[in-house]
């Protein structure tokens, strides 16, 4: 029992002069804010959002002294917080008519913040070597011959086609009713299911045909290669059971809450102001999902590299 | 030996009977199948919503319409936030996140360590102490200590409101006949309804934050410490109560001086459940902003970065198995701390506090001998060795199952008259178990086709029902193992634990390349969940058949394999119903789970009406007719063990 108690008093002893060697607490105080105020950005889950996201909060703490608060939240949460003032601002929306209708239209808890420069693609995506060894493939016409290569256990006598995401609106079981294509739609349900179905598809020359969207980070590793369905022209879907037509190309924009555009401060200014491309997405994307960099991280290896575009952003004074 | 076995089954001529018009009904179903196959199916497309859907749509987009008028909302609801609110933050800010204009937490990790160490110290005993020691101090050796400290946080919050709220009502359904008789509709709904149905909701009602994590949190962990607590309440021996009304005492001294104390050892296994259930929900809470591992793991999986996500889930793992070694032990047996050891580990504990307060060394877990990269990467290594080596086997073996038993069973199902089946239903739910099963089991069917998602209910049931003969199949096959070699138990018990609190998003990666996206990786996930629950409860009920028993068998010169067929698995009867019972109510609970996988059905129903604002009232639907699903199951289940075991 004395030797227990011997030990402790050296072990005390020890931690206590270890201690005195140490930094304290406090010694080194961290930045301030400016009048930017706090910014609460919403970060829908996915990696071209979170290049979206992470640009637009390193430009708002570094240049603005914004505080940025990030929020992890799906597409439906997130919406919902511009009216219960969770959220500020959402900045890359793939379309969601339902949801502006109910947020813009109905409620007028969230206004339009314009385009992020960034085009959005939905469609039906192979892999690049099954379009690189049957290139009549990438013609809907097609599909129908090569259905039986495409069947799996989940799909019965039919061909599969993956669909995934359910965040995503997908026209697919009325495509393929109306395009007459012996195929039946599977639902993996997640973006993660596409994904591994594609790289595998692709590794292991299987066949594959899903439903998929650019841009995305994927589409730098594995070259998709998307199949052409019947043009898209404007009301072609119009009615969702009679949709023949390809998916129409998307401008991705942003949105604010009503409240945040009304007080129009410098966060709002540079959410406004903020326009990039695909290519430039695509870079920062690549850091965070390929590179393994941070976030913030690969925000300001981008921004430093294009400081002419970060200052077109900011709000002028 | 035999004879033992035997005396208890029915009359043989009884059985027989039974089994014939057990094989009439099928006989009959499957001829009726063949005549009227994809006829009145009540089949709903994927985007074709009912007007029920439409209708619960319409009333949530009136509750979010109306949330800054309504008094409700300022009032109630607003008020709980606050306080739930203000309780996590400042855990929070105790032991995770930066605050009081320090940029660091008020206790760093060196007191946290120690904390750890010194209250499993005087719970548990010293083993366990080192154990919590060597826990803590890996999680900071991932390089996940701040991450861990926010989920410790939210899980403390959660486990605590849960305690307080459900001890109480516990306590109640142990004393009440009638409380019990509401409370357990309640709960059964509480714990089957799917997480992604309410996550949504609840932020409309308590906001972004802390507040609806923990909240949604204790919706599914609150269940059990009610439950084990009025269990423990009720089996307190009648005669002691009664020995002490005798004696003069008031309702409420017989509770607080004999049925809580005798019903003490109990109810803290309840508060291991709870704690349990709370680690469970910390991914699917990050969904909504939830702080700490769980944010790790979902960020990580959108690169389909398993290393990643894999080192974090281990956290929670680590942390789970502390915290159930923990109250394990607390339950097992009450312990008093020699007054020194008392006195020096509080003295410790406050030395390290302080230090952890004022140096940052102590403060900020900062290491030379970080393994975190390490665990990546060898996950990573494997994940990928198995994705490149194995799919060749394993696509067969799902193909198979596919075909020879996922296929069958769900076209009699799925395919057949929704009428026929539910005729069938009802009558094998009478022949089980009698005329009250037959009628539950009619409701539930009611509800079904009111959900209008019969169809998908009849296909996620075949799934179902695939997932729990596997978990059967090994519960029997390990759980013997284990219940007859302690040594085996000892090595595969926390390789079970792993298995049920390792966040499912992990694992999800490389099933997929193995099964692709497909009915049959659902099954796995679903098995991966719930065969642990089975082995486990197994392997007790054989540990529990009494050894002379075996030892009489084995004298009589059976073999191994004749003392597990005859003897301890017959004997062990109530221990296979319970986990035949308990195998499907988790294999329920990963419905969800698998519509992110292939599942379909009401899986994808859930997760699409989570992600899409007009599949909502679909998705709403989907989840109540999982809890329909569920509790018919559970209540078929309950009889016809009710049934084998007297």
């Amino acid at each position: 029992m004395a030797r227990h108690n011997v030990l402790g008093a050296v072990l005390v002893g020890a931690l206590a002069l270890a201690g005195c060697g140490g930094a304290k607490v406090g010694d080194t105080s961290s930045g301030a804010t400016g009048d930017c105020g706090t910014f609460n950005l919403a970060i829908n889950p996915w990696v071209g959002y979170e290049a979206n996201a992470a640009v637009l909060a390193y430009v708002a703490e570094k240049e603005l002294k914004c505080k940025v608060t990030k929020k992890e939240l799906k597409e439906e949460v997130a919406w919902q917080g511009f009216g219960t003032g969770e959220v500020d601002a959402v900045v890359e929306n793939w379309g969601h008519d339902d949801l502006r209708k109910k947020y813009i239209d109905e409620q007028k808890t969230a206004v339009s913040a314009g385009s992020t420069g960034v085009k959005g693609q939905i469609g039906w995506y192979v892999p690049p070597w099954l379009a690189k060894e049957h290139p009549d493939i990438l013609d809907w016409n097609n599909l129908n011959k090569y259905a039986d290569k495409f069947k799996t256990s989940e799909s019965g006598d039919k061909g599969q086609l993956l669909d995934g995401d359910p965040s995503f609106v997908t026209n697919d079981e009325a495509l393929v009713k109306n395009l007459n294509l012996n195929y039946k739609v599977v639902y993996g349900g997640s973006e993660t299911a596409l994904i591994q179905a594609f790289r595998q598809a692709e590794k292991d020359k299987k066949w594959v045909l899903g439903y998929f969207y650019s841009p995305q980070w994927l589409l730098n590793e594995v070259k998709l290669e998307k199949v052409k369905l019947p043009a898209y022209t404007p009301g072609c879907d119009a009615d969702a059971e009679k949709i023949a037509c390809d998916y129409p190309d998307y401008d991705l924009d942003k949105l604010v809450s009503k409240k945040f555009a009304d007080a129009n401060g410098p966060a709002f200014q540079l959410v406004k102001n903020f326009k990039w491309t695909n290519e430039d997405q695509n870079t920062v994307a690549k850091y965070i999902a390929e590179d393994k960099m941070k976030p913030e991280d690969a925000a300001k290896k981008w921004a430093d590299a294009n400081a002419d575009k970060v200052k077109a952003w900011l709000p002028k004074a | 030996m035999v004879a033992v076995a035997a005396a208890r089954q029915p009359p043989r001529v009884f059985q027989h009977k039974k089994s014939l018009i057990f094989a009439g009904v099928v006989l009959a179903w499957l001829a009726l199948w063949l005549v009227f196959r994809n006829a009145w199916t009540l089949s709903l497309g994927a985007a074709d919503l009912t007007p029920l859907h439409r209708w619960i749509n319409e009333v949530n987009d009136a509750v979010g319409a109306s949330r800054n008028s309504n008094p409700l909302f300022l009032y109630f609801f607003n008020e709980i936030r606050l306080v739930i609110d203000e309780f996590v933050t400042f855990i929070q800010a105790l032991i995770a996140q930066p605050s009081f204009g320090r940029p660091v937490p008020v206790i760093g990790w060196l007191g946290v360590v120690a904390i750890a160490g010194f209250v499993s110290l005087v719970v548990a005993g010293w083993r366990i102490a080192l154990l919590a020691v060597a826990g803590f101090v890996f999680l900071g050796l991932q390089g996940l200590w701040q991450e861990s400290m926010d989920t410790l946080s939210l899980t403390l919050a959660a486990v605590v409101i849960s305690l307080l709220v459900g001890i109480p009502l516990g306590i109640w359904a142990g004393l009440s006949d009638r409380a019990n008789r509401i409370l357990t509709p309640v709960l059964d709904f509480m714990q089957t309804m799917p997480t992604f149905v309410y996550l949504a909701p609840l932020t409309l009602f308590f906001l972004i934050g802390p507040a609806s994590a923990t909240i949604a949190t204790l919706i599914y962990a609150a269940p059990p410490a009610i439950r084990i607590t009025a269990h423990a309440i009720r089996s307190v021996p009648r005669n002691t109560v009664e020995a002490s009304e005798s004696l003069g005492a008031t309702r409420s001294q017989t509770l607080v001086k004999v049925l809580l104390p005798s019903a003490r050892k109990t109810i803290v296994l309840g508060v291991n459940q709870t704690i349990m259930a709370a680690l469970a929900m910390v991914t699917i809470a990050a969904l909504i902003d939830a702080p700490g591992l769980g944010k790790t793991v979902v960020k990580a999986l959108q690169t389909l970065d398993v290393g990643t996500a894999f080192n974090a889930g281990l956290a929670i793992v680590v942390l789970a198995i502390v915290l159930d070694r923990v109250t394990t032990a607390a339950a097992s047996e009450r312990r008093t701390l020699p007054r020194w050891a008392l006195f020096g580990g509080l003295g410790v504990t406050g030395v390290c506090v302080y230090l952890s307060y004022t140096y940052l060394w102590a403060a900020e877990f900062q290491s030379d001998v970080e393994i975190g990269t390490a665990i990546r990467k060898g996950a990573t290594a494997v994940t990928e060795w198995a994705q490149d080596s194995l799919p060749v086997i394993t696509d067969g073996f799902k193909d198979f199952v596919t075909f020879a038993l996922i296929n069958p069973l769900q076209a009699l199902l799925a395919e057949s008259p929704w009428f026929l089946v539910a005729l069938v239903i009802v009558a094998l739910s009478f022949m089980i178990g009698g005329v009250r099963p037959a009628i539950v089991s009619a409701v539930c069917v009611g509800l079904l086709i009111a959900t209008g998602l019969w169809q998908d209910s009849m296909i996620t049931l075949a799934s179902t029902l695939v997932a729990t003969i596997m978990v059967m199949v090994l519960g029997v096959v390990v759980g013997v193992w284990m219940g007859r070699s302690t040594r085996a138990d000892r090595f595969i018990r926390p390789v079970l634990d792993a298995a049920q609190v390792m966040p499912a998003f992990v694992y999800l990666v490389p099933f997929l390349a193995l099964f692709s996206a497909s009915r049959f990786t659902a099954i796995i996930a679903a098995v991966v969940f719930a065969a642990p629950v089975a082995i486990k409860i197994i392997a007790d009920g054989i540990r529990a058949v009494s050894p002379a028993t075996v030892e009489a068998s084995t004298a009589l010169g059976s073999s191994s394999w004749q003392t597990i067929v005859k003897v301890q698995l017959p004997m062990a009867r109530g221990a296979l119903t319970l986990a035949a019972n308990q195998g499907l109510i988790y294999v329920l609970s990963m419905v969800v789970v698998g519509g992110l996988v292939g599942a379909g059905a009401l899986g994808y129903d859930v997760v699409a009406g989570f992600s899409q604002g007009q599949l909502y009232g679909k998705g709403l639907a989907a989840g109540v007719a999982i809890v329909v699903l569920g509790v018919m199951l559970d209540r078929l289940t309950q009889a016809a063990a009710k049934r084998w075991t007297n």
